[in-house]
């Protein structure tokens, strides 16, 4: 599949034309399956996140048996969901991890884990290109944040978002030097929010 | 309705994103989300470091075979039902919680009613109904206790709750929290350890509390 199939349509007004400022390619492909359940670009998805889903759920505690079948189930919820996805909030991979999050909540405490109501966007809205924009700069900035951490520090939020941490030791991740990239992803996700609510209140 | 002035806390919004909190107290942060949208973004601001995190593990091959699987998967499964949406005042954790129907309340006395939603060793959940101008017995207890308003309001010793904001109450808060004189208050409780009451009467009480 070329590249360029999987672009949103609010590439074409330019915004993301520059590849170093446009959503991530995992992010495309999730977008083309939500558009036009296309399965190249649902393979993509699988080749990319299926090897990284399995490594973190045997981290998590899974076999290697039992960690493919929870692939397998994660996949399937990914294909079934993608309607739901929303470029302005998440990227691919923030979507997908909540996804195996909640799939491994549902095994291990036999109940699904409770879902916040979904966000009702305003009918027929443009998307907003500099919006998606903004959040893949900000996130890729939270990735380069992440590289430049001790081993020590990167072990923490591994293994909280991993495996399991026990409470004591949650607040540990808020002393890591990741505070500032994301409050001002939270500011931009608020300020979003704001905007969709004027937009509804005419 | 005024501004949600409680939030949680990164300590508890941290474990939930991260799947580390029990349930019943995972079910008022997900109520919470469901009201208030600071909450909402800062929680998907650490969703988008836990993709950061799952875009850099090592990976781990799939067996081979695995993608006709899934292939084969997507024919035969349809999608999943949707799940059970918010009703009137309960967002959708809590319709979720109640099992889609309407309370159940039991009363308690003095005009008070509960119904229990869950309750395992890590933690119990519940609504409590409190007339308006009512107190709920002073009580304290061995743990944390989240407390969602999800209509009316309470005022205790930490200050006035109104619809959306939640109170965290560690073991050393000693609070009665009462109901304002606006209507009867309708809050989501999640307890990890018995509520202990301190008058006599609602020691009484406390069997039938079930937690
Ligand atoms: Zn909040």
């Amino acid at each position: 599949m070329h590249h360029g199939d999987a672009r949103p349509a609010s590439e074409e007004n330019g915004f993301l034309s520059n590849d170093k400022t446009s959503p991530t390619q995992p992010t495309l492909w999730l977008l083309a399956v939500r558009d036009r359940r296309d399965r190249t670009a649902f393979l993509q998805l699988f080749d990319h996140f299926g090897p990284r889903l399995k490594a973190m759920l045997i981290r998590g505690g899974l076999r290697d048996g039992s960690a493919e079948d929870v692939v397998q189930d994660v996949m399937l919820t990914v294909w079934h969901k993608a309607a739901q996805f929303d470029a302005h909030r998440a990227e691919a991979s923030a979507w997908i991890y909540r996804i195996a999050r909640n799939r491994r909540i549902d095994l291990a405490r036999r109940k699904p884990p409770p879902e916040p109501d979904p966000l009702a966007e305003p009918e027929g809205s443009e998307p907003d290109a500099p919006q998606i924009l903004a959040l893949g700069q900000e996130a890729s900035m939270l990735r380069r944040a992440l590289e430049a951490l001790s081993p020590d520090q990167a072990k923490v939020l591994e293994q909280a978002y991993f495996e399991d941490l026990p409470h004591s030791r949650i607040s540990e991740m808020t002393g890591l030097p990741l505070g500032t990239i994301k409050s001002r992803i939270r500011l931009g996700l608020e300020r979003l929010r704001r905007d969709l609510k004027d937009l509804r209140q005419p | 309705m005024t501004e949600i002035t409680h939030h949680i806390s990164d300590h508890l919004l941290d474990a939930y994103v991260t799947g580390n909190l029990p349930h019943a107290f995972s079910v008022v942060v997900a109520a919470h989300l469901s009201l208030c949208d600071a909450c909402r973004a800062r929680a998907e601001a650490a969703e988008i470091l836990g993709g950061a995190l799952l875009d850099r593990v090592a990976p781990s091959a799939m067996s081979s075979g695995a993608k006709e699987r899934l292939l084969a998967a997507l024919e035969d499964t349809s999608p999943p039902s949707a799940p059970i949406a918010r009703s009137g005042i309960f967002p959708a954790p809590v319709m979720q919680a109640l099992g889609g129907q309407p309370p159940k309340w039991r009363m308690l006395g003095g005009g008070i009613r509960q119904q229990i939603l869950s309750a395992d060793r890590e933690g119990s959940l519940r609504l409590l109904y409190i007339p308006a101008g009512r107190a709920v017995p002073e009580h304290s207890h061995g743990g944390l206790e989240l407390t969602l308003v999800l209509q009316g309001s309470f005022s205790d010793s930490e200050g006035r709750f109104g619809v959306g904001d939640v109170e965290t109450a560690g073991d050393e808060i000693d609070h009665q929290p009462m109901a304002g004189m606006e209507g009867p208050c309708i809050c989501l409780a999640a307890t990890d350890a018995p509520l202990r009451f301190r008058a006599m009467i609602p020691r009484l009480l406390q069997p039938l509390f079930r937690i």
